[in-house]
């Protein structure tokens, strides 16, 4: 597998996408993203970093991921084609590993010896620490308490993978408290520690460096497409987001082509009970403008700047903001931008499993409801790729603990396909937080 | 650089020219708005001020990523307790009547876009703030938020850290109009064991020789010995964590702050 990470004309040199991005952050830090960035445009082109991240990804992660044509899920639909663009088949069960692979090779490379990561449902953290397990780098996670609970196995692979998790208690005890925690140990300790950022948020040159290391998922759809269809371009591509990482990866190699070649690009939020409920993670639908973790785009505030804490069925969706380009992508109609509720994510969660066999996590699911949806409305000529960001093991207890609430309705149906590959989740918990 | 001094940075500069012919580094102590509470905090304001040169109210703000666990928890408790961006500065407002000493309002750059760029100048300049300290949002980020504090008559004070380069700390000195903010450590706020001179005596020299303005210095500044050792290289003295801790602890706010005053004075 050869490797070029690609060109896009945006952001500005000043990291902005249009008006969003940029580097909010405390001049502490300044000169570490001048570094950064630095590091990332020479790494960029350099053969030797190229090719030991195209070999990390092939023979590592398993790269390239499947793109599936889910023919019980396009019958059932009734309309396009649904293929998925499997990165739940990838080693640690989501896309976050290609970014952290490739953020721990530039943290060796820039001589750094302590990576840090912020975590919200567990995947970016166990990606974090199996990179650095991988090239010996020491590791620290920070995640909410609240998160902890939800995630204890994640929490668990961390530690077996010798990284050390650190509790965030402040604010709300989810992932922007957690992002807020590592930004302090960055401030503190800037000189001799690389943050891996998870997704595509944060002071530039995050954005567009996460951007550009998701952007193979996107790439590698281009090439398999054209195989299986015959056109490099599906009619639509559906994924979800919360900071975006997933999304961009796989909407940032369609997303300057001119529009009469360009798919439709739709990103699904969590919508939680409801964008109009309050109890949401919908930044685009339900928030305003706003700076949060260093960057300007749209956010959950109040009418006098502080952030409302988001809701999400999803940990890993579960973030007040969004990333600098999909919200440049929202406001210049390159993409847009869908409500999905907790409910609707069960459903399509549910649906996958029973038809494909394949349990996907339920940021995924978000995406999945969506395009049966979109299938329908495109007709059967229609083709749609949706990104399956990662697998679901590490949402099964709080999905059995969901249904189980559900199945005291009498329509419900029995979960044995969800409860049987749970394996008793509880024990597990209580060991792992002991 | 602006041509003409605002309001703000005169009254902020003529502070600190009096505390220097006095032979002491300006002392700037600092409190979270609405804390403990709304009704309490204005007594706790009074206390400081009767030291104070200059005193800094931090808008209390969800997200406080440059502060540590101290400022935050304040934050939080004056957030619970109804204490938001108007309310701040309608707390300013009413300590303008009463004390003639510049304040200065520390705000995170999301409350100033919630409310609006232009409202909230047109809110602190009626309230009487004499100038923004901005934790957040470094100079070349935008410049609006700048021109629009010089419209309303504010000084804006930047920050540098012991990681700025010679370039940064040159365009982060030119952009302030009030006073610059050295941040004595590389960290976030909040007092500190065995916090010391350090790197503070370099990084000031440097900034010397492009600040027109005066140089404060703050985090880990904690009690009189620490803001004796700064105020022998600053102009003025940033004291924050220290104070809350005190609140919290249920000591005498004025005692500590007349120590800590009198830990300005030079050699």
């Amino acid at each position: 597998m050869s490797l070029t990470l690609p060109t896009y004309p945006q952001p500005d040199a000043r990291g902005r996408y249009g008006r969003f991005g940029g580097r909010y952050v405390p001049e502490t830090l300044i000169p570490a993203l001048d570094e950064l960035e630095q590091a990332y445009n020479a790494a960029k082109t350099d053969p030797e970093f190229l090719n030991e991240l195209a070999r990390l990804l092939t023979d590592f992660v398993g790269r390239p991921s499947g793109l599936y044509l889910a023919q019980r899920l396009t019958d059932h639909a009734g309309g396009a084609k649904i293929y998925l663009k499997r990165e739940d088949q990838n080693y640690t069960g989501a896309h976050k590993i290609n970014n952290c692979l490739a953020q721990a090779l530039l943290a060796r490379r820039m001589g750094k010896r302590r990576v840090i990561a912020e975590t919200g449902a567990g995947q970016h953290g166990v990606a974090s620490a199996t990179a650095a397990a991988l090239l010996g780098l020491e590791c620290i996670v920070y995640m909410g308490a609240e998160d902890i609970r939800r995630q204890a196995m994640n929490v668990f692979r961390m530690k077996l993978l010798g990284a050390e998790v650190r509790e965030v208690t402040s604010g709300t005890s989810t992932l922007k408290d957690a992002t807020n925690e590592a930004i302090r140990d960055w401030v503190t300790n800037v000189r001799d520690t690389f943050y891996i950022l998870g997704s595509v948020v944060g002071p530039h040159p995050y954005p567009a460096m996460v951007r550009d290391f998701q952007s193979v998922i996107g790439e590698e759809v281009k090439v398999q497409l054209q195989d299986l269809e015959g056109r490099a371009a599906p009619d639509a591509i559906v994924a979800c987001v919360g900071g975006g990482s997933n999304a961009i990866g796989i909407f940032a190699p369609y997303a300057y082509l001119p529009p009469a070649q360009r798919p439709r690009l739709i990103g699904t939020e969590a919508a939680g009970e409801g964008v109009d409920s309050g109890k949401h993670a919908a930044s685009v639908a339900g928030g305003r403008i706003g700076v949060l973790h260093g960057s300007l785009m749209y956010l959950l505030n109040d009418a006098e700047g502080q952030i409302v804490p988001p809701h999400s069925i999803s940990a890993g969706l579960d973030y007040p903001g969004i990333g600098p380009e999909h919200c440049y992508y929202s406001e210049t109609g390159v993409a847009e931008y869908v409500p999905v509720t907790d409910a609707q994510a069960l459903e399509g969660l549910q649906l996958l499993t029973r038809l494909e066999g394949i349990i996907p996590a339920l940021e995924s699911a978000h995406a999945i409801y969506h395009a049966v949806q979109l299938a329908r409305e495109l007709g059967p000529e229609g083709v749609i790729v949706v990104n399956l960001s990662g697998r679901g093991d590490k949402d099964v207890a709080e999905v059995m603990r969901l249904l189980d609430l559900e199945a005291q309705s009498p329509e419900a149906q029995s979960p044995e396909a969800l409860s049987s590959a749970a394996q008793s989740p509880e024990p597990q918990r209580e060991e792992v937080t002991a | 650089m602006t041509a003409t001094l605002t309001r703000g940075a005169e009254r902020l500069h003529a502070a600190f020219a009096r505390a220097q012919a006095e032979g002491r580094a300006a002392f700037i102590p600092f409190m979270t708005a609405g804390y403990p509470t709304a009704e309490a905090f204005p007594a706790v304001a009074d206390a400081l001020l009767s030291q104070a040169d200059i005193l800094e109210v931090g808008l209390p703000y969800s997200d406080p990523l440059g502060d540590g666990p101290t400022i935050q928890r304040a934050s939080e408790q004056a957030l619970a307790g109804g204490t938001s961006t108007r309310r701040t500065l309608e707390l300013v407002g009413a300590l303008r009547q009463r004390h003639d000493q510049p304040i200065v309002v520390m705000t995170y750059v999301n409350p100033i876009y919630a409310v609006g760029p232009r409202e909230f100048m047109r809110l602190a300049q009626e309230a009487g703030v004499d100038g923004l300290i901005l934790p957040d949002l470094p100079p070349d980020q935008d410049i609006e938020i700048a021109d629009l504090a010089a419209e309303h008559g504010l000084a804006v004070t930047f920050l540098i850290a012991p990681t700025s380069t010679p370039e940064r700390v040159r365009l982060v000195a030119e952009a302030c109009t009030g006073f610059l903010y050295a941040v004595s450590v590389t960290g976030v706020t909040g007092a500190r064991e065995g916090a010391a001179l350090g790197e503070v005596p370099a990084m000031l020299a440097l900034a010397r020789q492009h600040a027109r303005v005066p140089i404060a210095v703050g985090f880990g500044v904690k009690d009189r010995q620490t803001a004796h050792q700064v105020a022998q290289v600053a102009d003025g003295v940033v004291v924050g964590s220290a104070f809350i801790n005190a609140i919290a602890g249920g000591q005498d706010v004025a005692a500590l702050a007349a120590d800590i005053a009198a830990g300005c004075r030079r050699d």
